[in-house]
């Protein structure tokens, strides 16, 4: 096994992280799949392209986002723990990047990909709008057409990022097909690369879908990880104790605990949506699931019996997908990262902890990782740090908050 | 020789799709025999899957009409097996997506195929790179594992798509999903040429013939031609009802098929 010296070699050159990943696409799109990872190749071997990359997320996206000290959340937390215990928490603040999420590091490293491929038509599926957002800002940017594919029930739902997509220049198509998701939003993206793969880079959200996308969607988002792991050695000497990161499909945990993987003494926490819990409505895909093959890879996935996919539920829509990064799979069947859900009331306890204990209005995604710090935090002794990764902002959460508090705005 | 190879020993061979229990289970055997006495000489059962994304909107709304109605995956394979006795030497070739097949393992799979009779398997998402997920153990089966060309399946990939395939090679003529348009006459002449220049596998082609007349401008350069979309969209307008119009329509495209003059340029 390759894992005995490092925790950073995967994939193998199949694209395999263990098990799980690879490249399940149909035929058409295997060569523009081989044909990517080629492009990916030269371009990780290229200074110049790294040097675009850094300089987009310094000057256009505003990193290194801050590292920050918790302390009223972290007094909060000590208040009802055990004498001598409540772990620090703090926070890699990725909401205060340009679109109000860590989407947009992804983004920006896939336009300058799909560039250099020659290029010239962007699609994309989001499913809360985050990452239809981030993918028509780089569009914008960058001049190029793009067309966001998502589900019609999420159009409805999340009018105000609609509306921004649109204000960026993007066509967005509402996808009526299955429940109206992001999983049918993703299906219609397929879809459409198919029938257009000589001119159409397709910008996938998260670290999931066929080889090369998990390894390099982790790689562009591993400038959280990177940045905090030189900032908290800067701050205070040490690394952190826990990395405690929401998931959907992984995309900013993978971010964040793949630069620390081999540091054996920092322990990795993943948080799934445990919706309305696990035994109800939910999108924790690793709690809940089994491996099968979906989208391009092969991870746990929400299903029945007979293979046919079960719909998610998160009260978040950024984690309302029933699958999740094949890295995470592996990471969990080996061991090194552990994963628990956390329900939509627990996430949106944390939502209102947060807002009143630091001034901060995170998003629901990163409220689930609050929600899993908490009782970590008063478990553990209070030279202990726990660092968890604030993955995006919440103004666009705050109608759905506001419904589920029972509050007319 | 095997039932799938001597289909194309008869002249170019009509291949239909239907998907398995739509409208529902209990029509789906009527509309199998129905395509058997139009003519068909292969069956294509497609197994219905929640995220059918290399379909266009004609398969996919037979694919959630299927399961709206409650197919299971022990009724496609007995849909198989009842089919075989009744029609033992018409070859039956299972067609859709990985996680369906792959649910309880490859090698379950596999035996279930070989038992309930399927000559072949056309799995979408499962390309030659992932063969050890699926292939391997269909050919163990003694079931063909038909593979996929596409139009940009380049002279360099072909050797990969080939290696390990059986039954006939499926030429998917457009890039792009089921149902839609349909490629260049030209075109179509070309790439089969090209890949019997490769392989002594029949070459079927499909995606977006729906004429008796396109079918027999293809039937003049393949082994085969491949309708789906069309049949399934008889079974969305007549329901439980469809395999007389589907008789009749398969009739009409075994003809064309039939009467095609093969070019002697393929």
């Amino acid at each position: 096994m390759n894992a005995l010296n490092s925790y950073r070699a995967q994939p193998d050159e199949r694209g395999h992280f263990g098990a799980f990943g690879g490249r399940y696409v149909a035929e058409t799109l295997m060569p523009l799949i081989l044909e990517l990872e080629q492009a990916y190749r030269a371009a990780q071997a290229d200074p110049a392209f790294a040097a675009e990359f850094d300089d987009l997320l310094e000057h256009y996206v505003g990193r290194p986002s801050p590292l920050y000290y918790a302390e009223r959340l972290t007094e909060a937390l000590r208040a009802s723990a055990p004498e001598g215990m409540g772990a620090e928490v703090w926070f890699k603040r990725d909401e205060l990047n340009h679109t109000g999420a860590h989407k947009i590091n992804n983004c920006v490293g896939q336009i300058l990909l799909a560039r250099r491929m020659g290029k010239t038509r962007i699609i994309a599926e989001t499913g809360a709008g985050q990452h239809g957002v981030a993918t028509a800002t780089v569009c914008a940017r960058f001049g190029l057409p793009c067309t966001i594919f998502m589900g019609a029930k999420d159009v409805e739902r999340q009018q105000p990022n609609v509306f921004r997509m649109k204000l960026l220049g993007a066509e967005v198509r509402p996808v009526a097909s299955g429940a109206g998701t992001l999983k049918d939003a993703m299906n219609e993206a397929l879809r459409d690369w198919v029938a257009n793969v000589h001119d159409t880079f397709y910008i996938i959200g998260t670290a999931a879908g066929p080889h090369p996308y998990p390894e390099l969607v982790r790689d562009f988002q591993s400038v959280i990880g990177r940045e905090a792991r030189a900032q908290m050695l800067a701050r205070t000497g040490r690394l952190p104790d826990v990395l405690v990161a929401a998931i959907g499909g992984g995309s900013n945990a993978i971010g964040l605990f793949h630069p620390f993987l081999d540091d054996a003494e920092v322990a990795m926490l993943g948080v799934e949506a445990a919706g309305e819990g696990l035994d109800a409505k939910h999108a924790a895909s690793l709690a809940g699931g089994v491996p099968g093959v979906l989208h391009g890879n092969r991870t746990y996935l929400l299903q029945d019996d007979d293979g046919q996919i079960t719909e998610a539920h998160s009260i978040s829509a950024g984690l309302d997908y029933p699958g999740i990064g094949p890295e995470h799979a592996w990471l969990k069947e080996i061991g090194r990262v552990e994963y628990t859900a956390v329900t939509d009331t627990e996430a949106l306890d944390a939502f209102q902890l947060l807002c009143r204990t630091e001034g901060i209005i995170p998003a629901l995604e990163p409220s689930h990782a609050i929600a899993a710090v908490a009782p970590r935090a008063k478990a553990m002794p209070r030279d202990k740090v726990i660092l968890a990764n604030l993955c995006g902002r919440g103004d666009k959460d705050i109608f759905t908050v506001a419904h589920a508090l029972g509050v007319a705005i | 020789m095997t039932r799938l190879s001597a289909a194309f020993t008869r002249g170019p061979a009509l291949v239909t799709f239907v998907t398995a229990g739509d409208p529902s289970v209990a029509a789906t055997p009527a509309i199998l025999d129905a395509m058997v006495a139009g003519g068909a000489d292969v069956i294509e059962l497609g197994m219905p899957f929640t995220d059918p994304m290399a379909d266009g909107p004609a398969i996919q709304a037979a694919n959630i009409r299927s399961l709206a109605a409650g197919i299971t995956t022990a009724q496609v394979f007995a849909l198989a097996r009842d089919f075989r006795a009744r029609h033992p030497s018409v070859p039956l070739v299972l067609m859709g997506y990985a996680n369906p097949m792959l649910r309880r393992g490859p090698d379950w799979f596999a035996t279930a195929c070989a038992e309930a009779g399927v000559d072949g398997v056309i799995c979408v998402d499962v390309p030659p790179e992932e063969d050890d997920a699926l292939g391997v153990a269909l050919r163990g089966a003694g079931v063909a594992s038909i593979r996929l060309a596409t139009p940009t399946t380049d002279a360099r990939r072909l050797p990969a798509v080939l290696a390990g395939a059986g039954g006939f090679l499926y030429y998917v003529s457009v890039a792009g999903i089921t149902g839609l348009q349909q490629a260049a006459q030209a075109s179509i002449a070309d790439a089969v040429a090209r890949l019997k220049a490769s392989t002594d596998l029949p070459v079927a082609v499909g995606f977006g013939i729906r004429t008796p007349a396109q079918a027999a401008e293809v039937a003049r350069v393949a082994d085969g031609v491949v309708v789906g979309s069309a049949i399934v969209d008889l079974v969305a307008q007549h329901g439980a009802a469809a395999a007389e119009p589907v008789r009749a329509y398969v009739a009409t495209l075994s003809a064309a098929v039939r009467g095609a003059t093969k070019d002697q340029a393929a």
